[in-house]
């Protein structure tokens, strides 16, 4: 056994619906999944009947529906993994060992919701039943008010500026380097409504320092992406990205935020250095980075988590152009969660995907070759996916 | 309901509110801590993630510690906070170690300052349910008598 399979996963297909924000949609999260793995196994140039995997995203759509709508006879792998939104990174982790393992031989990956036309994403997480930990969270949460993700992100974000300096104007760089990115993104919901960082300290605050412009969207949409085998992949018409390396950990504890003994230790850098050693690449080397970005500072933080800088210094990082397509390191080229649309995080797969075939049209990143993508969930799980183009 | 002392099973898996609350509702912030390598608990485990024992009581703390952080909430995000806005959750840093989330009083939410000196005071809420709140207030101010 190397440390290296000289053997990886590649991603060969992938697929997205429409991203909206039409109250009036009549979508559900199975209806919008479907379509979107539909497209990815197309695009994969596989037969419905070729996926034999299945790792949807927990409670939005389960396998057995999936299967069933999709005609997949042949299912030998189906699994969840419940990191939130490090779900669909911390997916195709799960699908490059299972492939490894021979246990399937095409796995398709899917998530997506109705979160704007049906129930609003503020909406399900005011129920704790769905919380890792949530009677912790019910006993000891709620009664003051702290009822949700922004809110509990806050308090980290708020320790971040004290003990570092970390600026609104910092966080606003991310909200606007998105907002950018979007205006070149046909699919993003958030084309056409340009933003500048006027706009963003104008905009309310919600919990402090969290103004609505640091917020990631409620939207409509799905997206999926195949996974195969390399040696299956060669096969295949769509040009293959490799997963050089995949991880995911949890930080301790993983169900209550606040009594970490380093409360910026996350999941995230717990996986990456462990990751980025069984790609053989260093941070350096990226030429782009998806970053989970649920809220500003949870993309600061990611930031210093995956070693790209020092902690303490995410704030700097992404000021002057750096992370804006042209910079150091471009971020999140299609808008994220904060411009494009929720997709649970498998949106910025896909996008890396399409850098990766340079197939990114005006927003493309010139001569990319490698990237990294990130998946931040519940109370800080966190998952990474190093991708480089086949 | 009466604060227990020591364990019962009937905490063990389904929450450990009501005897945290039961303790607050008579005046007294107790966390539970562990009888075998006394290593504090906030917030409660079933068994003690230090050294595993599962021979726990809850203990009085100082009621002391300092803000760890902080945000204000402008806009609820539950409906039961939405009279409330714009209100303060605090993480105070108990004196003993483990950090507990909290609210303010007897503090206007531009003076909440990092690292601030607070002791708790207990406070009744009906948000969510009929408790009485450990909440925490700056030492050595006097507080008005009057709940927000």
């Amino acid at each position: 056994m190397t440390n290296r399979p000289s053997s990886r996963a590649c991603i060969v297909g992938i697929g997205e619906t429409k991203y909206q924000r039409d109250r009036s949609a009549k979508l559900t999260n199975l209806g919008l999944q479907l379509e979107a793995s539909l497209a990815a196994i197309a695009d994969a140039g596989l037969e419905r009947r070729d996926i034999d995997g299945l790792i949807p995203f927990p409670n939005l759509a389960n396998s057995e529906e999936l299967a069933a709508n999709l005609g997949c006879d042949k299912v030998r792998f189906a699994a969840m993994v419940a990191m939130g939104g490090a779900s669909p990174v911390g997916s195709l982790a799960l699908a490059a060992d299972v492939l490894a393992a021979g246990r399937a031989s095409a796995i398709l990956i899917p998530a997506g919701w109705a979160a704007f036309s049906g129930p609003r994403t503020r909406e399900l997480v005011l129920d704790p039943a769905r919380l890792p930990g949530g009677l912790i969270a019910a006993d000891y949460y709620f009664p003051h008010g702290f009822t949700a993700p922004m809110q509990w992100y806050a308090v980290m974000a708020q320790r971040h500026m004290y003990e570092f300096g970390t600026r609104p104007e910092q966080l606003g760089a991310v909200a606007v380097a998105a907002r950018r990115h979007a205006q070149l993104n046909p699919n993003a919901v958030m084309r056409g409504r340009a933003m500048t960082m006027q706009d963003y300290l104008a905009s309310p605050m919600l919990a402090d320092p969290y103004r609505m412009l640091d917020c990631c969207l409620e939207t409509d949409g799905a997206a999926a992406v195949v996974v195969t085998t390399e040696e299956r992949a060669r096969d295949l018409r769509s040009h293959g990205v490799r997963i050089e390396a995949a991880g995911a950990a949890q930080p301790h504890p993983a169900d209550e935020i606040t009594n970490r003994r380093d409360l910026f230790r996350t999941g995230l850098g717990a996986a990456a250095p462990e990751t980025f050693g069984r790609a053989g690449v260093r941070p350096t080397d990226l030429d782009f980075a998806m970053i989970y970005d649920c809220f500003t500072f949870e993309v600061i933080h990611q930031i210093e988590e995956l070693g790209l800088c020092k902690r303490g210094e995410g704030g700097a990082f992404v000021e002057g152009g750096r992370i804006a397509l042209g910079g150091e390191l471009p971020l999140n080229t299609h808008g994220g969660l904060l411009s494009e649309a929720h997709v649970l995080g498998l949106n910025h797969v896909v996008e890396a995907v399409k850098q990766l075939r340079r197939a990114c049209g005006e927003r493309q990143v010139a001569g990319a070759e490698l990237g990294v993508v990130t998946g931040w969930g519940d109370f800080g799980d966190g998952s990474l996916a190093i991708l480089s183009r086949a | 309901m009466e604060p227990a002392e020591a364990k019962t099973d009937a905490i063990e898996s389904t929450g450990s509110g009501a005897e945290f609350y039961a303790w607050c509702a008579r005046g007294e912030l107790r966390l539970r801590r562990c009888n075998a390598c006394q290593a504090w608990c906030h917030v409660p485990r079933v068994i003690c993630p230090s050294c595993a024992a599962r021979d726990w009581s809850w203990q009085p703390v100082r009621g002391t510690g300092r803000i760890y952080s902080w945000t204000v909430v402008h806009r609820a995000m539950h409906p039961a906070f939405a009279g409330d806005v714009p209100y303060a959750v605090v993480v105070v840093a108990l004196d003993e170690g483990p950090r507990i989330v909290s609210g303010i009083v007897d503090c206007p939410i531009e003076e909440l300052a990092m690292e601030m000196p607070v002791e708790v005071a207990f406070e009744r809420s009906d948000r969510l349910g009929e408790r009485v709140l450990p909440r925490f207030r700056r030492v050595g101010r006097a507080t008005s008598g009057a709940p927000r």
